[in-house]
């Protein structure tokens, strides 16, 4: 075997221009796939961290009115969707893989939040617990969070975040000042911010559209305790579950809209708790990235296999050309499976050099590709080792014929040949 | 008794028609004889020799090489056969042109199953004993046609088989190099070795202890005439 393969190497290192334009095929072939593969997986990836992004694995459940999420602000509450219990949040909480469960209210487009004459266009109100910000994943960057205190009694103090801050208090120092929501004083105790340092990267115009889901022009919070000075308070509650990790986020989910809907009796079917995840939003975007792309990876395997048929052409007129030497070694007593073992080696080794060659422009290429086309690329590993063995296989079954064919010369026709 | 061909006979269809080539050949090589058989071209010593190298199978009769009934061997015991006992020197030297004199007396230890360090030193050894040590990385390209035939019977000899059968082989040498072969055969048989060669040079045939004629097929003592 080892002598074989030794004998492959100096075989076609002999004819360099031959071998080289017999595993051209391969060469493109398997190049093509790397680069789209390693696009596919650049992309893929780049949607999952974009959307994913901060990694704080955290599923929404909310409440839905068919494909649309409920708001408050324009919609009064259903009747038969009570105020999430101390009994129901322990059931979230005992979810497997659930970490930290927190349950929220929210309105958006509130248009009566003011500091002095300045408004807040088109805020978003958010009635939290204590979990709120580890859950959804905000840090206090100046001031403080909300205390015991805050949730205990109707403490009328508020939280803004940093949008918030920029447009209500221009230049200047929130903490401490008071806002008024909905006539009512609030006092600003802290300013958060998400705390992930995370940009999604942004290409197009409909990435911007895709990616960007805040589009408030910024975000209050008070304690859900003080929600109803300003608002209702049977108000349905949202509820923000963090994972143990991203891939249990969509049974976490599950489970969560599972409990949650075992406790209302809403007329309306339409009206449910709706978990929605990031992770499983990624996966149906590359699903549609991956669909389209697998045409491409179907054209380029007809190189190969185009490759292959000149690794065939190309052996046949080997066998042809040696067919003195391979009657003087059956002569000398080499079996058929001996000639068939050196002409399959012969050509597996052809292809896997096309092969070795194919990844490495491949994976040039994708650089090239990611540098000048501005798309992501992540080189596979998976990819690079199913190339090797698919070229290895390409080689074996399309040098079978003219292999079998040599084993099968008769000696004296072969040694008589000229 | 090295090999016994009883009855040959051996057909060749062209189209529909059988042509016979060989007729009724009985033939018996002993131990340690050195067999010349002569022919002009198209008298069948070629098949004949084909037939005793185990390369070709007789039509009918019965061949018998080392107490073995060929026409019953399948083709994996027929390469065992050619591989171990017997040793083939051709025309044309066939010596693979890529390769070093050395890997190619290596070659017939390679089908033979024989390790790497053991080949080498065989192989080197049967070099040294046809006067090639100082030629043994050489490359066929290299050599001249006399040193390439001693390369070949080194390669013949190098598994000590139990028949050396030569094919013409000084047909593509000058008289010098063809005297040095047929000298370095002389000692071969003269050390044991079974030698049938095939040839039509008379002085070639000469070299031989033995001499058969084969002319239409038919194999006898005498030589046939003068026309050779």
């Amino acid at each position: 075997m080892f002598e074989n393969i030794r004998l492959s190497f100096k075989g076609i290192f002999s004819h360099k221009v031959r071998s080289f334009l017999t595993m051209l095929g391969i060469i493109i072939g398997i190049a093509a796939i790397i680069a789209i593969v390693s696009t596919i997986k650049g992309t893929n990836e780049q949607i999952k961290s974009n959307l994913i992004g901060s990694g704080n694995n955290n599923v929404n459940v909310a409440v839905y009115q068919g494909e649309w999420q409920m708001d408050f602000q324009y919609q009064s509450p259903p009747e038969g969707m009570p105020v999430i219990s101390d009994d129901v949040k322990k059931e979230l909480e005992n979810i497997k893989d659930a970490e930290t469960v927190s349950l929220y209210r929210q309105r958006t487009y509130c248009e009566s939040i003011y500091h002095m004459n300045t408004s807040l266009e088109g805020g978003s109100v958010y009635g939290i617990d204590e979990n709120y910000f580890s859950a959804a994943g905000y840090r206090i960057k100046s001031g403080k969070g909300f205390g015991e205190r805050d949730f205990k009694g109707t403490q009328k103090t508020v939280i803004i975040d940093n949008k918030a801050a920029e447009s209500l208090f221009p230049g200047e120092e929130p903490v401490g000042e008071i806002i008024d929501i909905m006539g009512e004083p609030f006092k600003v105790v802290g300013v958060a911010v998400q705390s992930s340092k995370f940009e999604p990267v942004i290409n197009t115009y409909e990435d911007y559209q895709l990616y960007n889901q805040d589009t408030s022009s910024g975000k209050i919070f008070i304690p859900t305790n003080a929600w109803p000075v300003i608002f209702r308070y049977d108000e349905p509650q949202n509820c923000i579950i963090v994972a143990a990790d991203t891939d249990s986020m969509t049974a976490v989910g599950k489970a969560a809209e599972e409990i949650l809907n075992g406790t209302i009796s809403v007329q309306d079917e339409s009206i449910k708790y709706k978990s929605e995840n990031q992770l499983e939003r990624a996966e149906s975007l590359q699903k549609l990235s991956d669909s389209t792309n697998t045409l491409v990876i179907c054209i380029a395997g007809i190189s190969l296999l185009v490759g292959g048929i000149g690794v065939m052409n190309i052996m046949l007129v080997s066998v042809t050309e040696r067919t003195r030497e391979i009657g003087l070694k059956k002569a000398l007593g080499a079996r058929k499976k001996v000639i068939l073992g050196q002409f399959l080696t012969e050509a597996a080794v052809l292809t896997s050099i096309g092969g070795l060659i194919g990844i490495v422009l491949g994976i040039v290429l994708s650089q090239l590709i990611s540098k000048f086309a501005d798309v992501p690329v992540a080189i596979s590993s998976v990819s690079i080792l199913v190339s090797v063995i698919f070229s290895m296989i390409v080689g074996i079954v399309f040098g079978l014929i003219p292999s079998v064919k040599a084993a099968n010369l008769n000696p004296i026709d072969a040694l008589r040949y000229e | 008794m090295v090999l016994e061909l009883r009855e040959i006979y051996k057909d060749y269809m062209q189209g529909k028609d059988a042509v016979p080539v060989l007729r009724n050949i009985n033939l018996s090589v002993e131990e340690g004889e050195y067999l010349a058989v002569m022919g002009p071209s198209g008298s069948g010593k070629s098949t004949l020799m084909n037939i005793i190298g185990c390369l070709d199978r007789q039509t009918s009769g019965m061949f018998i090489f080392d107490d073995t009934d060929i026409s019953t061997c399948k083709d994996k015991e027929l390469s065992e056969i050619r591989n171990r006992k017997i040793g083939f020197v051709f025309q044309n030297f066939n010596l693979l042109p890529r390769q070093s004199a050395l890997e190619n007396v290596e070659l017939p230890l390679l089908y033979a199953g024989v390790n790497k360090k053991e080949r080498r030193e065989r192989a080197a050894e049967a070099l040294v004993k046809v006067g090639l040590e100082d030629r043994m990385n050489f490359r066929p390209t290299q050599l001249s046609g006399g040193q390439k035939q001693r390369v070949a019977i080194a390669r013949a000899m190098v598994n000590s088989p139990r028949l050396l059968l030569a094919d013409e082989p000084t047909g593509a040498l000058d008289t010098k190099s063809g005297e040095q072969v047929m000298e370095l055969f002389r000692e071969l048989n003269d050390e044991g070795v079974t030698i049938v060669m095939i040839t039509h040079e008379r002085e070639i045939a000469d070299h031989a202890k033995r001499i058969m004629f084969i002319r239409d097929g038919e194999l006898s003592n005498l030589n046939g005439g003068d026309s050779l």
